[in-house]
């Protein structure tokens, strides 16, 4: 157990990038930034309350729960392992995110995904404007709705949206839900502990008319 | 009849309406600015005479090593000499050339630096000192590769192109740069403007304060700006925290990027390096945080005018490239083949017949990354005996010594930017 009320940032992450144990739970986070991040070893770490800018940042083989809200970025970069968020992320939740799967059990805000290299990204609320930016590879899957210009000039990343899509970003369009598309929201849904049903998802993805410049690229 | 040419529609801007008349797609390329600007050359040193007492030029020392990163960071970098590699990535640039890049700066104890695009095994094997670039778009970017680096560089813009993001044209996305940058392979590839987890000073201080926590504090983070509002973004670099910040001029080079962009966009480095350095000076971080600038460092002569401006070393990337053999003679043919010639090649097309900015692996393996390693050793090497022997001409044991003192301007321009008195005048415009 560490106490951020008396111990400083810097030691608690020093810690944990060379753990002496493989759990830890961190109290007292009264919103600090950079909440273990750069992590690199299999540890889990539980941090009991609220997480400023960049929680878990750059996370590897962690596995991280915020029990309250995250700031900006939480788990941004993150190469694998587990950040779950009890409640709700702000903006940027797992952009560029290469791998490993990030849960927010709330809602996250604007640029959701945004950059998305890979990780997985499953909210059980909404996501806001801006989400899956220039995603690139990865899934991302909201169980509720999602606002202005989902998935602006997406690459290959492919976005499930439950609820309504307050509308789409240049390139994105709505695709066809094939059985394996089903079957890849009923794999995330079971990660993250959500029960929806897939039938009930519509998928979102790059139209790929982007992707060479031409006289067309206009917007 | 005599002809006369329009100096308004010159044959350049002729060929150009012609070109988009016919392709309705704005030009691309490469290399950087090739507007004529103020620049180092319309500034002359004062050297020693009666009142001032020069040193020696060949024997006497001066010295050349300086330290960056030292304000914030618990290992900052020492480098023998003040001239650097600027960022330049794999995907722009081969693994041949990075690597080359790499055992040159390597051999002369100076740093280079990665791109867009991630960290190559060829270049951190062969880079004594490697500065990671920290870029919007995080291609390649991991927390291996972070602890690896020895300096982390937060990329907000380049002098080619402050307030745009990158290009890299698909012919160079092949099966190895796209597996790094996670794209699909030969797509024009874009990278993004602006950082996806933060947007404004306030964000970049905790931004740093994450990359410092990552990295357990051990490495400097610098700050690279493109050349605009240069007093107000150095300022607030200084107030984020940034060990180092990095000023590149519009003369800088480039991938790939529209050529109104290069052309239109950022200010030279002779206006920037002086309002860069006031807002140190003003802020008190003058010599704590340490300025490198670049765009159109070329020669010592360059080398020595912006540390007597107040720079701590300078950056080059076109002119290393140059010292690899790009734009050699010899590949004149081949140049002629691709519809440019030698001295007029702009990187962007993916076929550089001297095998440094081409992902063809024929093409790269024309480059011999311990010649090419060779090559920019000894580039390095002129610089510094070239700015050395100025330095010493003006009595000065240290580059570092250098000042504005020892420099006058030859036109208005220049003295008003430089803020250095027109030759023969006390007069500096604008003070």
């Amino acid at each position: 157990m560490i106490d951020l009320a008396r111990t400083p940032l810097r030691a608690l992450n020093r810690e944990l990038h060379a753990p002496a144990g493989d759990a830890y739970e961190v109290l007292n986070p009264r919103g600090a930034h950079a909440v273990a991040a750069g992590l690199c070893h299999a540890v889990a770490v539980e941090i009991r309350g609220h997480v400023g800018y960049y929680c878990a940042g750059m996370n590897q083989l962690a596995r991280v729960t915020v029990h309250g809200n995250a700031g900006v970025g939480v788990a941004e970069n993150m190469m694998s392992g587990l950040v779950r968020v009890r409640g709700d992320a702000s903006q940027s939740a797992g952009a560029t995110a290469h791998g490993g799967l990030l849960v927010v059990e709330g809602s996250a805000s604007m640029r959701c995904g945004t950059s998305l290299k890979g990780a997985d990204v499953v909210v059980g609320g909404d996501i806001g404007a801006m989400s899956a930016f220039m995603a690139q590879a990865g899934r991302i899957v909201a169980c509720g709705d999602a606002a202005e210009a989902l998935g602006d000039s997406i690459y290959e990343a492919r976005v499930y949206v439950r609820g309504k899509v307050a509308s789409l970003g240049a390139d994105c369009v709505e695709k066809e839900v094939r059985d394996e598309h089903r079957a890849e929201v009923a794999a995330l849904l079971a990660a993250a502990g959500f029960e929806h049903d897939p039938r009930d998802f519509r998928r979102y993805g790059s139209a790929r008319r982007l992707y060479h410049f031409t006289r067309g690229n206009t917007y | 009849m005599t002809l006369r040419e329009s100096a308004t529609f010159d044959r350049p801007t002729i060929a150009a309406i012609q070109r988009a008349a016919e392709t309705g797609v704005y030009d691309i390329r490469g290399w950087g600015a090739k507007r004529s600007v103020p620049h180092f050359d319309d500034l002359l040193f004062l050297g020693a005479s009666l009142s001032r007492y020069p040193l020696e030029g060949y024997r006497e020392r001066c010295g050349t090593d300086v330290v960056l990163g030292g304000r914030h960071a618990t290992a900052p970098l020492h480098l023998d000499i003040p001239v650097t590699i600027a960022g330049m990535s794999f995907g722009s640039l081969s693994a041949q050339a990075k690597e080359a890049l790499g055992r040159g700066a390597s051999e002369m104890g100076t740093s280079t630096t990665t791109g867009d695009g991630g960290m190559t095994p060829e270049e951190r094997g062969q880079s004594r000192t490697l500065v990671y670039q920290y870029l919007p778009s995080r291609y390649g970017m991991n927390r291996d590769h972070l602890h690896a680096a020895d300096a982390i560089e937060v990329v907000l813009g380049q002098g080619a192109k402050p307030g745009g993001g990158g290009m890299l044209l698909g012919q160079k996305i092949g099966d190895r740069v796209a597996a790094m940058r996670t794209l699909p392979a030969g797509i024009d590839q874009r990278s993004a403007c602006r950082h996806p987890d933060w947007t404004g000073p306030d964000d970049l201080a905790i931004k740093i304060l994450e990359l410092r926590e990552i990295t357990d504090w051990r490495p400097p983070v610098y700050v690279k700006i493109g050349a605009t509002r240069a007093y107000y973004d150095v300022k607030l670099a200084v107030a984020a925290g940034a060990d180092v910040v990095v000023v590149d001029g519009m003369q800088g080079g480039t991938a790939a990027t529209q050529e109104v962009f290069i052309e239109h966009v950022g200010i030279p480095i002779l206006a920037a390096l002086p309002q860069a350095v006031q807002a140190l000076r003003e802020l008190g971080v003058h010599r704590t945080v340490q300025l490198v600038v670049s765009g159109g460092i070329r020669t010592g002569a360059d080398v020595a005018k912006a540390m007597a401006m107040g720079a701590d070393a300078v950056a080059i990337g076109t002119a290393a490239l140059i010292a690899l053999g790009d734009n050699a003679p010899r590949y004149a043919a081949d140049y002629a083949a691709l519809g440019s010639a030698a001295g007029f090649y702009d990187f962007q097309d993916g076929r550089d017949p001297a095998g440094i900015t081409t992902q063809d692996p024929e093409l790269a393996a024309r480059l011999d990354p311990v010649e090419g390693g060779r090559r920019v050793a000894n580039y390095l090497r002129v610089l510094t005996q070239e700015a050395q022997t100025l330095a010493r001409a003006c009595g000065k044991a240290h580059l570092r010594n250098l000042e504005p003192e020892d420099l006058v301007a030859l036109t208005v321009e220049a003295a008003a930017m430089a803020r250095v008195p027109l030759a023969g005048t006390t007069w500096i415009p604008g003070t």
